[in-house]
């Protein structure tokens, strides 16, 4: 579904993403972890085409999308929800779904996955009419994947969804993300929370310093000494 | 669907009404003349204003050369009716039209970046065409200035009234075609591209598109604005347009809050008219207006209407639905 080629990403003179490659295949979890700096945020970004690159190849669908405009790759169903969520904290919460579905114009279809949605976050259809910025964190983060889902993804680049969130919400995310999963959508998520991310991944790339250092199974890098001495705390 | 046509309706009607009501007062003389153009500058003042939200308020890109824009329109509206002979309608939007080929230019490499680029390049434009005008003799008059622009009429017992009349019904214009935009599927964009640049590039809206789109509308309407602005005062000077004219546009705005149409159609009456009536204190001017400024970002940082629009269905009858169209006529 997504293949990743030797990308070469510079900030100005900085070098920070090395010859990163790697692959996602339909329907997995597939996730990126790594300390922080170490380049995930900017592999997510070179994918989804906000961040330029130096060099190398995104192909997505059996499409080369390399250096293609963001706004162009949403419409074949990559969708990213960017960190720290980023709602749009003027609009209500049905605005926010509602620009989610910015690109499509099937409006009965559009309703219906306003249902989906909703059943799949009570929580945002209780507070449908009130402003995304006066939502707690945890529900900000359920709107930010809510929004997401409301332009139909095929693939769901997700950016630390854990961050900031207090652990009861963390197993809820995660939970909410296996079921979207479930329901037929790949997703590549990158995580700092490398124990969660294990738990729930088919497979895991590690990133260090703008490299890729070690891959396979998720489950075997969760029971890998190295990995458990850097990420999961001896 | 029919409660938002009904509401439009009654709106436009007491708009209308309103429009004929203050122009006949006018007429006969019950409103004098200097009032009336006090009124017909406010109403000058807020089409530029409410240009300057459009880009500001609701996009998000501190624009600060509307002054600038402003004086394109008016320029090149004179120089339509003077040189060329052509229709007064006719020049004030051919003039409109320069100047949203001046904003074209000028959005397309600046609005590609985000931050505080435009900012400075729209200051720099603002200035730069001042100094064109002042340049530029043959067509312009120069540092003397453009003198004898035709008014929307020849009868001089007519003109207070007319002028009224004109500039008010082209803000009025200015405000429903507004409001409409931002009602629309492309005012939602344009809203989120203000709220959250990335958020909204990552839900597949092209951000640099319609930051453009904006900005180009924000000159055509402010060339407008100083289109009406030079047929109704007749004379036009390039120190008009300094930059203090444009920094009078982001108070109004500021002071009627970021994102609302209805706050900077009555900061742009309040403020104008508060010019004239300090004008008795000239140099205390910029003293008193700062200071009301800072007591406006102290007590009400989001400006009079923050970013809500004063709508008569909340004053009257129960309250509507947020889709419900609302304006303030005049």
């Amino acid at each position: 579904m997504l293949e990743v080629k030797n990308l070469n990403v510079f900030y100005g003179n900085i070098h920070a993403l090395f010859d990163v490659s790697f692959k996602v295949e339909d329907g997995e979890i597939i996730t990126l972890i790594g300390a922080n700096g170490s380049g995930k945020t900017t592999t997510l970004h070179s994918i989804s085409g906000i961040v330029p690159l130096k060099s190398g190849n995104v192909v997505y669908d059996d499409a080369d999308i390399t250096g293609i405009e963001p706004h162009k790759i949403v419409l074949g169903g990559l969708v990213q929800v960017p960190e720290g969520r980023r709602i749009f904290a003027n609009l209500t919460v049905q605005e926010n779904l509602e620009m989610g579905a910015y690109t499509r114009t099937d409006a009965s279809e559009i309703k219906r996955d306003y249902d989906v949605v909703f059943t799949n976050f009570p929580r945002l259809k209780e507070r449908r009419k009130q402003q995304g910025g006066t939502l707690s964190g945890g529900e900000q983060q359920m709107l930010a994947i809510g929004r997401a889902l409301m332009s139909r993804p095929k693939l769901l680049l997700l950016d630390e969804p854990s961050m900031g969130l207090a652990p009861v919400l963390v197993d809820e995310i995660f939970e909410i993300i296996q079921q979207i999963n479930k329901n037929g959508v790949t997703i590549l998520l990158v995580e700092q929370n490398a124990y969660k991310a294990l738990s729930i991944a088919d497979r895991a790339y590690i990133l260090e310093t703008g490299r890729i250092t070690m891959t396979g199974n998720a489950a075997d890098l969760k029971n890998n000494e190295s990995v458990k001495k850097a990420y999961l705390g001896g | 669907m029919t409660t938002k046509l009904r509401n439009f309706i009654i709106l436009a009607g007491l708009s209308v009404i309103a429009l004929v009501a203050v122009s006949l007062l006018i007429y006969v003389g019950v409103i004098d003349e200097y009032t009336a153009q006090i009124l017909t500058l406010a109403g000058v003042n807020v089409i530029v204003a409410l240009s300057l939200n459009l880009i500001t308020g609701f996009t998000g890109q501190l624009a600060l050369g509307h002054a600038g824009f402003m004086a394109i329109g008016a320029y090149a509206a004179a120089i339509c009716v003077m040189h060329f002979h052509l229709p007064l309608f006719a020049s004030l939007i051919l003039g409109a039209f320069v100047t949203a080929i001046f904003g074209f230019f000028i959005g397309f490499p600046t609005l590609k970046l985000s931050g505080d680029y435009l900012a400075i390049v729209t200051l720099g434009f603002g200035e730069i065409i001042r100094v064109i005008m002042v340049n530029l003799k043959d067509l312009t008059g120069g540092a003397a200035g453009l003198k004898g622009i035709p008014s929307f009429t020849k009868d001089l017992t007519l003109q207070p009234t007319l002028s009224f009349t004109w500039v008010i019904a082209a803000m009025i214009l200015v405000i429903v075609v507004m409001h409409n935009l931002l009602h629309s599927s492309v005012g939602r964009a344009i809203i989120s591209i203000r709220e959250d640049e990335i958020a909204a590039n990552s839900m597949g809206i092209n951000v640099f598109y319609y930051k453009m789109l904006s900005f180009t509308l924000s000159a055509f309407i402010a060339g407008l604005g100083g289109g009406l602005y030079a047929t109704f005062f007749g004379y036009l000077n390039p120190t008009m347009f300094n930059f203090l004219k444009s920094c009078d546009f982001v108070i109004i705005v500021v002071l009627g809050g970021m994102g609302s149409i209805t706050g900077t159609v009555i900061s742009g009456f309040v403020l104008t008219y508060l010019q004239e009536f300090l004008r008795i204190m000239q140099d205390y001017r910029l003293v008193i207006y700062p200071f009301i400024l800072l007591l406006i970002m102290l007590f009400r940082p989001q400006g009079l209407m923050g970013s809500h629009e004063f709508r008569l269905t909340s004053v009257f009858g129960p309250r509507a639905k947020r889709t419900a169209g609302g304006k303030e006529g005049v």
